[in-house]
């Protein structure tokens, strides 16, 4: 494995921090927006480019300061931290654009606060992303709760501040009660936190010691939303759609997740996992979570938050096809990264053109909502399809693979999980989109008038959806990195 | 019995400074004047003070300054047995310099005090304070 | 001239107070830039001279020639020298930026502020560069008679109480220290440090020693307000005018903790401390209960001074617990939470000093909608409450880190568990001020134009040192690596794992 030093990984992280001042300073909205877009530009230029050298097999890395003997602050651009950090950056720019069709409609406050917070806590999820041990790891999933608090809290008020405080307490409480000891524990018994092939904690303690780890780990890195741990996720829908669609649905959430496959792959490592017979419980985890977040989705009336228990369960295949610990199922795990981030954002994109044009929020305001915006709905129509699993979208690639590698691991209850959750999901999907086209004149809401939302708004999510149709034919580059990295893991 | 007073009458000087140590503590501790507590914050400094000093004497010993020491005369080997240590005696020259700054710094507060609160009684301060 | 940093870090500021003093009867202009030069050379000077211990190792400086054990000697090693940078740097950033608010506060009085600031610093810096053991108590007396004094100086109200029921509880304290001295001497007929240090191993048994050690202890606890010692602390610091607590409270405490942990290291050993007592838990517990008992008294507080102290409570507990750990994690930790705690109560007590400044106080509800009308003071404040809650890569988190691992070696379950705790409280106890400061009254922030309120920011001379100390909260952070490696590794005897 040839390693290339480069200082590539900390200017993409950087890229965004450096925009700030500029953006605090500048006094019109349009110069802003502009800079917003140069510095998503900027950043995914920058991840792209280093694209090439992870697909030929090398990993760039960077050290930025040894503060503790034997643990440095240091970036490992890796075939997972590349995947993830290629799925936000793309999206970054997406999410700008859409931003500012929906701020400026909407006419928000405090739109600069707003911009310059989404440009720290895309440098802390791109750091996340390139952490190469568990204390970067940890410093920056804390930067990007402490980011995304003004998000969450935009409207400031009573709802957002008792919100606000939920999401802090489920997200900062655990990973400074249970991830740090765990952190500290771990580098008391293995004197390093590096990620290592098979994990650094391999073989240092006894399984008692293990388990503990391993359950304030996992449970730790609360972002992953893995129940019991995820009512902060349905709370934190009070932000504004953009954000709730990037971050919640592709940034926030997606590094909690990706924290734990890089603690269970890095940290622990599969073989360990698989000697000490840890994976039923982690299985049984996400499974729990799949199931009851599926059933709750069915209930609910509001359409983010059935977008929320939605994501809470879609993140647990991630967390279940790494707890697989086979090849397919890892590889179906990984690939479900950015299959779902790019369907669900599609997804939240459709809700706030809804609330934009229309001001509904609740699926039951919104019978025959497909006459009056008919562009949305379509892509709605398309991302479900994705999430669902079914062809012609790209989530059929990874729900496959998460069936094959059930499979292979020989773990038939799984596949029945998988199976069933994909038919919830079709049952809290299809009635909504089915009622918003096909529906009896007189039950229609609406206008018979085409009205979409603005355009900012609009291309986005078209954009998102025809991608999601697209990874399907060519899931490259994901498929691509999801292989390396657990080629790299199993050494195959 | 006779050991216990072999004891007191042995180390007399300890149980006299304990027991102004004591004395002081109280007055600072339980009494209400403001000026009263001062006074025994004073007493527990003097009480460390004849402390020191008292461990500085010898039997036997007499004061340390030798006559028409300088130049010839005082370069002759000296018995430091017959004379009191004064280092104790310099060390506390200091000490009482600072007992008196702390003294006046209170008694300068204390006025402060009493200029606000027409009072010197800690319970009618306090009483007043609670009232705001 | 650099052979004479010793001294001078100690006398210029001595003589610049005089020069003040007649300053502020003659030219009260003068009295700022005597006060600005004097702890610039003071700085230089500490600065210099841990350069110095870096490149030579131990320097022993006698005042007067005067071989020991008759002269004083100034002994400078790579504790001290940590410990001298930062006091010097922390008194002189906060010089600066305290000047606007002193001419507010009090104008006629600021030639005896200076005056009492310059011999404060003096007598710290004394405290930390001796190597004389009551040298060291006359120090002490000095910086905290010039504290008592500047503590005063607040509200007419509380603070002359406040200041005379801390002057109490400090005197007992240095006397306690004195009378350990005492023993010592009728112990081992020295009073240099090392000397000491030198003589006693073969008297360990002797009920003698074991009474110096504790009654120089309890001093010393008094002194840094252990819990249950802490009583006067609150009140002095909460009522002390905006420019003395800033200087105070990063400041004294720590101090005397170098004093603990000079006493536990070179005077008495860390075999005698350690090992032949059995202590070490007894306190670690103490400490434990500190770091409590100071979180939720914190809780209790609706003014955001109050809660600072109480803050400054539960950190004296970090440190105490950290050093009594007795393993060499545990020891690194409290020597870096010196550092890094002085830098993290500069920064809080600053932030204060800004909004009293502005807003003319300092409880709760005078923070609404602060983060607004002052967001760069704000944001230092966020910085340094993320360091001490402990979030990398502010420096708090590093320290958090070695004395969470020293307890894991040590097997002290209890004191990592404290420090989870405190963190967590940490993290309600500031974003509680945060909301304050964010969820100003808004009428209808949807829609229309919302014209916000406008910026009114400390001015700049309160303002940059605020931020250059913020900064250095997470560029120390940076550099823990580089501290801990090349000077308090080399402050810690190697006999400690």
């Amino acid at each position: 494995m040839e390693t290339i030093v480069s200082i590539k990984p900390l200017l993409a992280v950087l890229v965004s921090l450096l925009v700030v001042p500029i953006l605090v300073s500048s006094r019109a909205p349009n110069v802003r927006e502009a800079w917003t877009f140069v510095a998503a530009a900027a950043k995914f230029l920058i991840v792209a480019s280093m694209v090439p050298t992870i697909l030929n097999g090398a990993e760039i890395v960077y050290t930025v300061a040894e503060v503790i003997p034997g643990v440095a602050i240091k970036f490992r651009v890796d075939a997972l931290g590349m995947l993830f950090a290629l799925v936000s950056s793309s999206l970054w720019i997406v999410t700008s654009a859409y931003s500012i069709g929906y701020m400026r409609k909407l006419k928000e406050h405090s739109q600069t606060r707003y911009f310059c917070f989404f440009a720290f806590a895309l440098s802390a999820t791109i750091g996340v992303a390139f952490s190469a041990n568990l204390l970067t790891l940890y410093l920056f999933y804390e930067m990007l709760s402490l980011a995304t608090y003004p998000l969450v809290t935009h409207h400031q008020d009573p709802e957002a501040r008792s919100s606000g405080r939920k999401y802090l307490l489920y997200i900062v409480g655990t990973s400074i009660g249970f991830v740090l000891p765990a952190m500290l524990i771990a580098y008391n018994l293995a004197g390093t936190l590096e990620f290592g092939r098979q994990g650094f904690l391999a073989g240092t303690g006894s399984k008692p010691l293990m388990a503990l780890l391993l359950v304030l780990l996992v449970f730790g890195f609360a972002k992953a939303a893995i129940m019991p741990l995820h009512s902060w996720l349905p709370a934190a829908m009070v932000a504004p759609t953009p954000v709730s669609a990037l971050l919640h649905a592709v940034a926030v959430v997606k590094v909690g997740v990706f924290s734990v496959v890089r603690v269970l792959t890095g940290v622990f490592g599969t073989e360990q996992l698989l000697a000490l017979n840890f994976s039923p419980f982690i299985l049984l985890a996400a499974s729990v979570t799949i199931l009851v977040g599926s059933f709750i989705a069915l209930s609910q009336d509001n359409l983010k938050r059935l977008l929320a228990f939605s994501t809470i369960a879609q993140l647990s295949y991630i967390v279940l096809g790494v707890g697989l610990l086979s090849p397919k199922g890892m590889t179906g795990g990984m690939l479900h990264i950015a299959m779902h981030a790019f369907g669900k954002i599609t997804l939240f994109f459709c809700a706030g053109a809804i609330f934009v044009a229309t001001g509904k929020k609740n699926i039951s305001e919104m019978t025959g909502i497909g006459r009056r915006m008919p562009v949305t709905m379509a892509a709605f129509f398309i991302a479900s399809l994705s999430i669902i699993g079914l062809p012609p979208c790209g989530g059929f690639i990874s729900k496959w693979y998460l069936v094959l590698g059930s499979l292979e691991a020989h773990q038939m209850p799984i596949l029945f999980v998988l199976l069933f959750s994909s038919l919830l999901n079709a049952a809290y999907f299809m009635p909504f989109v089915y009622k918003a086209f096909f529906c009896a004149p007189h039950e229609a809401m609406f206008k018979n008038t085409v009205e979409e939302a603005p355009m900012f708004c609009v291309v986005p999510l078209v954009i998102t959806a025809l991608i999601s149709i697209i990874l399907l034919f060519y899931p490259q580059p994901f498929f691509r990195l999801a292989s390396m990295m657990v080629q790299a893991i199993t050494g195959t | 019995m006779g050991d216990l007073i072999q004891l007191l009458v042995a180390k007399y000087n300890y149980w006299i400074y304990i027991t102004l140590m004591m004395i002081g503590l109280y007055a600072m501790i339980a009494k209400n004047n403001l000026v009263k507590k001062i006074v025994g914050m004073n007493i527990f400094q003097t009480a460390i003070i004849l402390f020191y000093v008292s461990i500085g004497s010898k039997k036997g010993g007499t004061i340390p300054i030798i006559e028409h020491g300088h130049g010839a005369a005082g370069s002759h080997v000296v018995h430091a047995a017959d004379y009191i240590n004064p280092l104790p005696h310099v060390l506390m020259l200091t000490a009482i310099v600072v007992s008196v700054a702390t003294l006046g710094v209170a008694l300068a507060l204390a006025i402060k005090v009493y200029e606000r609160y027409n009072t010197l009684e800690e319970d009618e301060i306090l009483a007043q304070i609670r009232e705001k | 001239m650099s052979e004479q940093y010793p001294a001078l870090l100690v006398v210029v500021p001595l003589l610049s107070a005089l020069l003040i003093s007649a300053a502020g009867w003659l030219k009260k202009r003068l009295c700022f830039p005597i006060a600005v030069v004097a702890l610039g050379v003071a700085a230089y000077a500490s600065i210099g001279l841990l350069i110095r211990v870096l490149n030579e190792g131990v320097i022993i400086y006698r005042l007067g020639g005067w071989p020991p054990p008759w002269g004083i000697a100034y002994y400078v090693d790579h504790l001290n020298g940590l410990v001298l940078a930062v006091v010097s740097v922390v008194a002189f950033i906060n010089l600066i930026a305290s000047q606007k608010s002193i001419e507010e506060e009090f104008p006629e009085k600021t030639g005896a502020f200076y005056t009492l600031y310059v011999l404060m610093v003096t007598g710290l810096l004394g405290i930390v560069v001796t190597g004389d053991a009551f040298n060291l108590y006359v120090l002490l007396e000095i910086a905290s008679l010039t504290g008592y004094g500047l503590i005063a100086m607040g509200q007419k109200d509380r603070a002359p109480l406040a200041s005379l029921n801390y002057l109490y509880m400090g005197t007992i304290g240095a006397c306690f220290y004195l009378l350990g001295v005492g023993y010592l001497y009728i112990v081992t007929g020295s009073l240099n440090m090392v000397d000491i240090a030198r003589i006693l191993p073969p008297l360990y048994q002797s009920k003698a020693v074991l009474t110096a050690f504790i009654i120089c202890m309890v001093g010393v606890w008094l002194k840094m307000a252990l819990f249950p010692l802490h009583a006067w602390l609150p009140n002095a610091y909460t009522y002390a005018p905006s420019a003395s607590s800033s200087l105070i409270a990063p400041l004294m405490t720590k101090v005397m903790i170098y004093v603990m942990i000079r006493l536990i290291l070179t005077v008495f050993t860390p075999q005698f401390a350690f090992s032949n007592l059995a202590i070490s838990n007894s306190i670690v517990w103490l400490a434990v209960l500190a770091i409590v008992m100071g979180a939720i008294l914190a809780l209790a507080q609706t003014n955001l001074k109050k809660m600072l102290t109480y803050v400054i409570i539960a950190e004296v507990g970090y440190m105490v617990g950290g050093a009594w750990l007795g393993n060499r994690a545990g020891m690194t930790g409290a020597i870096l939470h010196i550092v890094n705690d002085a830098l993290m109560t500069l920064c809080a007590f600053m932030v204060v000093s800004n909004i009293v400044y502005k807003v003319k106080g300092y409880a709760f509800e005078d923070l609404k909608g602060l983060l607004r009308k002052m967001p760069f003071t704000m944001g230092a404040f966020v910085i340094g409450a993320l360091s001490i809650i402990g979030v990398p890569p502010t420096c708090g988190f590093f320290s958090k880190w070695y004395l969470i691992s020293g307890a894991l070696k040590a097997g002290h379950y209890g004191f990592m568990v404290a420090l989870l705790f405190s963190s967590l409280v940490n993290v309600v106890l500031f974003f509680r001020v945060l909301e304050i400061s964010y969820y100003e009254p808004f009428s209808n922030h949807h829609v229309g134009d919302h014209h916000p309120e406008p910026m009114a920011e400390a001015p700049l001379t309160m303002l940059v040192p605020l931020i250059i100390v913020a900064a250095g909260l997470v560029l120390v952070g940076l550099y823990t690596g580089d501290i801990v490696n090349h000077i308090i590794q080399f402050a810690i005897p190697k006999g400690i794992v």
